[in-house]
């Protein structure tokens, strides 16, 4: 059964089916990634442009992987390097870029509904690698696949999605693709780090650390920022650490049997201590691979589609 | 050449008119005569019969943005006015923000240079600080003698308390209202209305509060001076409620709403659509509500289209590079008829205030009579024509509007002033 949209804008309104099957396919190529040819011809002749508005090293240099081992043709556009410092216009830079014969474009971009805007301009498949503080499907995608391998389940399962809400779209993607397989969602952040009326997407609001702990069975924890702008939104990093931050004692102090997940790059010592980072508890580093995997199985699905 | 049109129903709430069959003669630019069953079998008098359509006093729109000084390449005065006489406006007020901005007397000139001898008159809103920068008062006494009917810093709020109550006082020395654009500057970094949808469509967040907050300080400076504020483009309940309980404090405040304001709300953004992105941005159905009941019992004053014409190439932009603002000379009246008087939420008397009689109060103009001898300067609406927009056919330079295609029953069929009319489509003279 193939997927029922032809681009990969978001996790809102995506079926069960279709995570389903994007998760299953993953299976698939992560024992290709296991092998020592990691490589299959199954989009030999697809062209896929990585069109980067953002500076991005980890998500593009997996897409870029996982189109390799797909036997795409993989083109990066990055912002720096490209015509968007002549001041070119998205238009006519994606017109352009389709009229190069291209199938496929993972875009990542600052501004949210991007992605969206591609699809009106072309007629390639659009996969979002991030838009604004929207979201960032494939992203949850790895964390939920990297759960369910972990824990072996997602429905009635308690998650938990720590720190900055409001400025990541990492938090929206997970909460509706999780909500969408039956498990249990909670944030839990600053509450100025908490965006408007998130309560009503069927969110639990918690801003006690402790208790996100011992309430639940995964904690997703979220990067933060630390640059200027964001340090607008918490009185300091060390009030942070001590109430937000997770380390062991409070882990054990609390609950020992938790997954802990992080998209990285993560701040050591800040949202997680070094020893929680490369503790037992978290599967970060298995993200990472898993990440590859989710990629080529959404390249899959969406570049044999038509 | 003289002009009769026959059998219209004249209506004028400040004059307690309401008249059915009423013939009116149209002579060098005045009313010649007025009255039932005219009748004249001269050869110079041109019969038009306009049975089952209303004629009003002429609508004016006191916010609309005309681009010219400046950027003529998304309006000019000209294509302005043809866009308002079209729309069904025999008077525009323009805005300041334009380049140069409209702080000087030489600017008044050039505006009424531009826009003399057309149907629709032109009134400028000179801004209220040099620059529209809120440091140094703009040379209002000469602004007013030159022409200038209001003072603002549109597009933005006169920057600080300070420079405000100065504008006030200075402002309420001449009689002239300042208007004001509601909207705290170190809250306004967002891109839509902060709400359930903001967070689900992830662009950055603009609260209402960031509205409410100078709503009430201009409100409180109002009361402390006495002066008068016209708070413009107002969008949010909790604004409303403000401006209600000032009114019935007898604080000198009047508001005006925009058609889309109490049409569209935040739900339209899943579409990323830049026509729909606008300052102050679409709210919610709960704010909907509180205009229509400010509508309807006067708190609201005034409907305003907030005409704002921009470029193709840049509405095309990603969502938050795109700039604000949506054309409305050509669609605020059919979105008022459609949405208001058909659905029950105002009587034609109450559009004619909202569009006519309150906005030439809040700017001390005179209120067009239907009397003998009097400037003809009239609407003329056909409530029942159902018709469709097609921003391809727009007057207006620019097409961003997220109406096109929109289905309206209601239409301003003409105009006529200063010795012209328009009707149909056509000018007759």
């Amino acid at each position: 059964m193939p997927l029922s949209n032809r681009h990969l804008l978001g996790m809102q309104n995506v079926p069960k089916e279709d995570i389903q099957l994007i998760l299953d396919t993953a299976n698939t190529f992560k024992e290709i990634l296991e092998r020592p040819i990691k490589r299959v011809p199954t989009l030999q002749g697809k062209t896929v442009v990585n069109l980067f508005y953002e500076n991005s090293t980890r998500t593009r240099i997996s897409f870029e992987l996982a189109e390799k081992r797909l036997s795409a043709d993989a083109v990066n556009f990055s912002v720096s390097t490209s015509s968007v410092s002549k001041g070119e216009s998205l238009k006519d830079t994606v017109k352009n870029i389709e009229a190069m014969k291209v199938d496929m474009i993972v875009i990542r971009h600052s501004v949210a509904g991007t992605p969206l805007m591609l699809t009106k301009l072309c007629d390639s498949n659009i996969i979002n690698a991030g838009d604004g503080l929207h979201e960032h499907p494939t992203q949850a995608l790895l964390d939920l696949y990297t759960i369910r391998e972990k824990v072996g389940k997602l429905d009635n399962l308690k998650v938990c999605i720590v720190g900055d809400i409001a400025h990541s779209r990492v938090a929206l993607s997970n909460i509706f693709a999780l909500k969408t397989m039956g498990a249990k969602v909670s944030v839990c952040g600053p509450s100025t780090m908490i965006p408007k009326q998130i309560e009503d997407l069927g969110v639990d609001v918690i801003y006690s650390i402790d208790e996100a702990i011992q309430e639940n069975d995964v904690l997703n924890v979220l990067r933060i920022q630390l640059e200027r702008k964001a340090r607008e939104y918490f009185p300091s990093i060390r009030e942070y650490i001590k109430y937000f931050g997770i380390n062991s004692q409070r882990l054990e102090k609390n609950k020992k049997d938790i997954l802990i997940l992080h998209p990285g790059p993560i701040n050591r010592g800040v949202e997680l201590s070094s020893d929680v980072a490369d503790g037992p508890y978290q599967v970060i580093l298995q993200q990472v691979t898993n990440g590859v995997a989710i990629r080529m199985a959404v390249l899959y699905l969406l570049g044999t589609l038509n | 050449m003289k002009i009769l049109l026959k059998n219209l129903t004249a209506i004028n709430p400040e004059q307690n008119l309401q008249e059915k069959n009423i013939d009116i003669l149209l002579s060098d630019g005045k009313i010649a005569e007025f009255a039932h069953n005219l009748d004249y079998d001269e050869k110079n008098v041109r019969i038009i019969d306009l049975s089952g359509k209303q004629v009003v006093p002429g609508f004016i729109d006191i916010h609309v943005h005309l681009r010219e000084p400046g950027r003529e390449d998304e309006e000019t005065i000209e294509t302005g006015c043809k866009a308002a006489a079209f729309g069904g406006f025999t008077a525009v007020a323009c805005m300041p923000n334009t380049e140069p901005a409209i702080d000087s007397a030489e600017v008044v000139d050039f505006i009424k240079n531009r826009s003399k001898n057309n149907i629709v008159d032109v009134y400028p809103v000179a801004a209220a600080t040099v620059g529209r920068k809120g440091e140094f008062l703009s040379p209002m006494l000469e602004l007013k003698e030159a022409g200038a009917v209001a003072f603002s810093d549109d597009g933005v709020a006169i920057k600080t308390a300070s420079i405000l109550k100065r504008a006030m006082e200075y402002a309420k020395m001449i009689d002239l209202p300042i208007i004001e654009h509601c909207e705290d500057e170190s809250l306004s970094f967002g891109s839509m209305n902060e709400g359930i949808n903001s967070t689900l469509f992830g662009l950055p967040p603009l609260p209402s509060v960031s509205e409410d907050l100078i709503v009430m300080r201009d409100i409180l400076m109002a009361q402390y001076t006495g002066a008068r504020v016209h708070i413009a483009h107002i969008s949010s309940a909790n604004a409303i409620k403000m401006v209600r309980e000032a009114k019935s404090k007898n604080i000198n405040v009047t508001a005006e709403v925009t058609p889309h304001h109490f049409t569209l709300t935040d739900d339209a953004l899943k579409t990323y659509d830049t026509n729909l992105k606008m300052n102050p941005p679409l709210r919610s159905q709960k704010d909907i509500k509180e205009i229509l009941d400010a509508l309807k019992d006067g708190t609201i004053d005034c409907i305003a289209s907030d005409h704002a014409p921009h470029s193709t190439e840049e509405k095309e932009l990603e969502f938050d590079y795109a700039p604000n603002g949506i054309v409305g000379l050509e669609t605020s009246v059919g979105l008022s008829l459609t949405e208001l008087f058909h659905k029950k939420i105002l009587s034609l008397d109450e559009i004619i205030l909202k569009y006519s009689i309150n906005p030439r109060k809040v700017l001390n103009l005179k209120i067009p009579a239907f009397k003998v001898g009097e400037k003809a300067e009239f609407t003329i609406l056909d409530l029942d024509e159902v018709w469709t927009v097609n921003k391809e056919k727009f007057f207006s330079k620019s097409k961003n509007t997220p109406f096109d295609k929109r289905l309206f029953t209601g239409k301003a069929i003409g105009v006529c002033n200063n010795g012209k009319l328009l009707l149909n489509g056509e000018i007759v003279f």
